[in-house]
Order: structure tokens, then C-alpha cells, then sequence
């Protein structure tokens, strides 16, 4: 088999093949900067408790629309939202610590949600809301990925500075007057919104996936913020390609197979990359001079 | 531009760290604040920056309200992955705002103000790659960019050598020839009495305000160390702090 035929062929010949590519390529551009930031705020896990958040809003949804692409998309939105703010104001409230109190959040919404499908749909029906299926990305979805996917690029570079100097210092922007923590909240709800339109390709259990695995891996390659973004979305953009072509060729699932190189990417990074790495630390490259 | 105190109280969770401080940081002075661990330093700075908000009383700040305040560098993240030079160029934040450009002669007056604070060269390192000190002068840099007329630094010298500190000591001192507020956080007594003309001793409630020479003389000092364990109970009267509280002091010499 040529490479033509191997990596190419896949995607002229088949309308649902170049659908999936084009939806994973735009999460990658609109995920993994969120990711990149997530992870620099230490905020990785509730990420993960955010997408989890989403399945209850997305059953409910099903419960009364059924598989209609709005309702659920709307219904997951609403969740996510809802969650990562009652999550919020259980840390500012109460001693628990932010991570114990989205772990709860997230374990509840979890069960409630796996409950609320198993009452109307079948077994189908949950696989799908909780692994999607990348390939069955029809053209309204792919409309919907596209533009939430824009909306969140332009709205990450609208608040980028004001974002950063946030995070490295708060009191700094109180004292320039600037709003921080509308910013943090806005911040929040854009991961909702890229989650949302994730789980359309990988589901909820795996929507973190396109956006905090192409992440960790560029922390590997880059120290400066820009750096990192670019690697990610880099990473994000291959490990599509990559895991869409092993979910043809060998008849993967194609979520999975998409996470999964995504995770090799991160392996990969850890023991080779560029900086912090494992081989960086014992093959050290000499100093400057003076 | 005046920073005024008025029956001031700040606390953390009820538990009062400023308590019923009055007084005034008057246009142009140089104030150092110094008292013992926990006598609420740090927390009347963040009161007059407006990052806490008093429970009781009034912070009130006359003229332009153009402020830049300088945290404990342990309350930064020194890991934080950006270059020196973009770290002191989010001082321009009142001139270009979350989106406005970088001109190149800002970007040279940021290179000046490295230079200023003896970090030529160092616009394009990383932070995590400088010493403690290097990045609290790489602050005291941003602070030059945002040339503010009130100033208000926390311990800007702690866990910085004895040449750092002058130079930055140094810088100070320009700021006050400037007719800028500065209100600082410091320990070093000698280098309160040295650089410092203004001194408010707090020990939870103001214990003196007035010129450093007369505030860091022994009574007073043993005054605010004896003062800030104890809960004093001055809830009903306000003090009002004026350079020459000397009538609690008579009192324990008669």
C-alpha cells in the first residue's frame, strides 16, 4: 500500500472521514489553547469535572428531545455551566479545597446522568453520549463545532492579556482596576462551551481529551505561553489525523484512538522533550557561556 | 495625592489584623509601616490598594487614583512561564489596556528601566530562570513603567542582598524626589531611620505616626511589641494617630 493510499485515500474517497477531520481539527484550535491555560492554572481536574458535568444536561435533554443536536448541546451547556459555578461557590463558602468539592460535583453528575439515559434509551444510546462517534459528525454538527470553535478563539485573544496578568498577579490588576474575576468566570465558560462541542466527537467521558492531553505534551516543548499554545494545537491537529487513520485502517473506535495518540504525544513528550523532561534531565545541555 | 485613614478596620474572618487606625499619608511623603508579625502591615496595604475592602471606617484617596502596588514576591508565581520583558511591560496596563499595542519606545523605556534596576540585557529570559532577587528588582522595574503617583510596596526587601537593596533603595529615594507617595512594608530599622523619613509603627492599632527618628526610638518600640499580642479593647474611642502620641508613654513613665 503507498502512503497516498494509506494516509489520503481514506479521506478523498469518503465524505464522513473528511467531516470527522475537519471537526477534529477545529476542536484542536479551539480546545487546546483553553487546555494550555487550564493547565498552567492547575486547573486540569476541573476540566475533567466539567465534562462529566455535561452528561446530566445532555441526558435530560435526550430524555425529552431525544437525539436532537440542539437540545443536547444546549442541555450540556447549561450543565457545565451551572456545575462549574455551584462548584465555585462551594469552595469560596466552605473549607472544602476547589478539587475535593468538583470531584463531588462531578461523581454525582455522573451517576445521575448514566441514570437519566438508562430510563428512555438503551445501551446504544449511552455509549454514544458517553464515547461519541467522531465519524457520525453530520454537517449540522460539524456547523456548530466550527463556530463554537471561532467564537472561542476570538474571545481567548479579546482576554488573553488580561487573563494572564491575572493569573500571575492578582492583586496587580485589582489595583489597575481591572475586572479579573468576570474574566475568570468568562475563561470558565468557554472550557463549557469547547466541552460541549467535544462531546459531539468523543463524548463526555473523553471531551477533555482534544483539549488537556495536547497540552501537558506542549509544556514539554515550549516556555512561553504563545509557545505552548502553538504546540498544542500542533499536537491536537496530529494526533486527529493520526488517530482517525488507526480507527480506519484497523477498525478502532474512533474517540479512543484519538485520545489515545494524543496520550502518546504526552508520553512521548515526557521522556523526550525539550524542557523538564526526563532525557533533559539527564542529558543536560551546557550552560551559557558567562 | 493623599491616602486618608479614618477609623480604618480590616479582618479576616471577623478576626480584626487593622484595627480602628485614623491618619494621614500626605502628598509626596515617604512612609515606611513596620511592626511585628501579624500587626496587619500588609493588610492595610492591600486595604489602601482596594484589594480588601475595611469592615469599619474609610480609606479615602485624594488626587489621581493611579496606584501600583508591589506584593510579597512569595505571593507571585516565580514559575510562571513568560519573558522578563513581558512580565514589566503589563505595567503600560494603564496606557494600552487589555488590548492596545506595545510601541518600540515603550519597548525601549522598558529596556531602560532593566537598566535602572541593574537587569540590562535580561528582557528576554524567562522568569522562572531568575534568582529571588533579580525578580524583585524585575518588579521594581514594572513598578517604573506604571508610574504611579502613590506607591505601595510590601517587604520589597526581603530575601534580597545587601548591593540589591541599595540600588533599589536608591530608586526609592528618585520616587520621592519625584514628589511621589511612597508607603512601604520594611523590618530593617536602621534602614527605616536611614532612608525612611516617615514612620507609622502599627502593632494592630497605630501606635505612632510621625517622623522615623522620634517613631524608632525604645519606648515606642517596646509599646508596639507589647501591644500586638494582646487584644486591646479601644472599640468605643478610636485613637487618632498624630505625630506626637506621647501621652500613653508619660503615663507608664510616671
Amino acid at each position: 500500500m503507498t502512503l497516498y493510499a494509506y494516509a489520503l485515500q481514506p479521506f478523498v474517497d469518503y465524505g464522513f472521514m473528511r467531516r470527522a477531520l475537519a471537526a477534529c481539527a477545529a476542536l484542536a484550535l479551539g480546545g487546546a489553547p483553553l487546555g494550555v491555560f487550564l493547565v498552567l492554572r492547575r486547573m486540569a481536574l476541573i476540566g475533567d469535572a466539567m465534562s462529566h458535568a455535561i452528561l446530566p444536561g445532555v441526558s435530560l435533554a435526550f430524555l425529552f428531545f431525544g437525539l436532537s443536536l440542539t437540545a443536547m448541546t444546549l442541555g450540556g451547556l447549561a450543565a457545565g455551566l451551572l456545575v462549574a459555578f455551584a462548584a465555585g461557590i462551594v469552595t469560596r463558602l466552605t473549607p472544602l479545597k476547589e478539587d475535593a468539592s468538583f470531584t463531588g460535583a462531578y461523581l454525582i453528575s455522573l451517576a445521575l446522568g448514566v441514570l437519566i439515559i438508562s430510563m428512555r434509551g438503551n445501551s446504544i444510546d449511552l455509549m454514544h453520549v458517553l464515547f461519541g462517534n467522531v465519524l457520525a459528525v453530520g454537517n449540522e454538527s460539524l456547523l456548530l463545532v466550527t463556530t463554537i470553535a471561532t467564537v472561542s478563539l476570538l474571545t481567548l485573544a479579546a482576554m488573553y492579556r488580561s487573563l494572564i496578568v491575572e493569573w500571575f498577579d492578582p492583586g496587580f490588576m485589582r489595583a489597575a482596576g481591572g475586572n479579573g474575576a468576570a474574566m475568570h468566570q468568562l475563561f470558565l465558560g468557554l472550557v463549557a462551551l469547547n466541552l460541549v462541542s467535544a462531546f459531539q466527537a468523543l463524548g463526555t467521558l473523553m471531551a477533555l481529551g482534544v483539549m488537556v492531553l495536547p497540552a501537558i505534551a506542549a509544556r514539554f516543548w515550549s516556555r512561553t505561553v504563545d509557545g505552548t499554545i502553538a504546540f498544542a494545537i500542533g499536537f491536537g491537529m496530529c494526533a486527529s489525523f493520526i488517530g482517525l487513520l488507526l480507527s480506519y485502517h484497523y477498525g478502532a473506535p474512533s474517540g479512543p484512538a484519538i485520545v489515545l495518540t494524543a496520550g502518546v504525544f504526552y508520553i512521548i513528550s515526557v521522556i523526550f522533550g525539550r524542557y523538564g523532561s526526563i532525557a533533559a534531565r539527564f542529558f543536560r545541555q551546557r550552560h551559557y557561556a558567562g | 495625592m493623599t491616602v486618608i485613614l479614618d477609623n480604618v478596620t480590616i479582618s479576616y474572618n471577623r478576626h480584626p489584623a487593622v484595627h480602628h487606625v485614623s491618619g494621614r499619608f500626605e502628598s509626596g511623603t515617604l512612609t515606611a509601616i513596620t511592626g511585628p508579625n501579624g500587626a496587619g502591615k500588609s493588610t492595610l496595604l492591600k486595604g489602601i490598594a482596594g484589594i480588601l475592602s475595611p469592615d469599619e471606617g474609610h480609606i479615602t484617596i485624594e488626587g489621581s487614583k493611579r496606584l501600583a502596588y508591589l506584593p510579597q514576591a512569595a505571593e507571585l508565581q516565580r514559575d510562571f512561564p513568560m519573558s522578563v520583558l513581558h512580565m514589566i511591560a503589563t505595567g503600560y496596563w494603564h496606557k494600552i489596556g487589555a488590548l492596545g499595542a506595545i510601541t518600540p519606545a515603550m519597548k525601549e523605556q522598558a529596556s531602560q528601566a532593566l537598566a535602572d534596576v541593574g537587569l540590562s540585557g535580561f528582557e528576554k529570559r524567562d522568569l522562572s530562570s531568575l534568582s529571588a532577587g533579580q525578580f524583585q528588582r524585575a518588579l521594581f522595574a514594572r513598578l517604573l513603567l506604571q508610574d504611579a503617583e502613590l506607591m505601595l510596596l510590601d517587604e520589597p526587601f526581603a530575601a534580597i542582598d545587601a548591593d540589591a537593596t541599595e540600588h533599589l533603595l536608591a530608586v526609592i529615594e528618585r520616587w520621592h524626589q519625584k514628589k511621589r507617595t511612597v508607603i512601604c512594608v520594611l523590618h530593617d530599622l536602621d534602614q527605616i531611620r536611614k532612608h525612611f523619613p516617615e514612620c507609622l509603627l502599627l502593632a494592630r492599632e497605630c501606635i505612632g505616626w510621625g517622623s522615623s527618628n522620634k517613631m524608632l526610638q525604645p519606648e515606642y518600640l517596646l509599646k508596639t511589641l507589647s501591644s500586638c499580642g494582646t487584644q486591646s479593647v479601644s472599640a468605643g474611642s478610636p485613637s487618632v494617630c498624630t505625630a506626637d502620641p506621647v501621652q500613653p508613654l508619660r503615663a507608664s513613665q510616671d
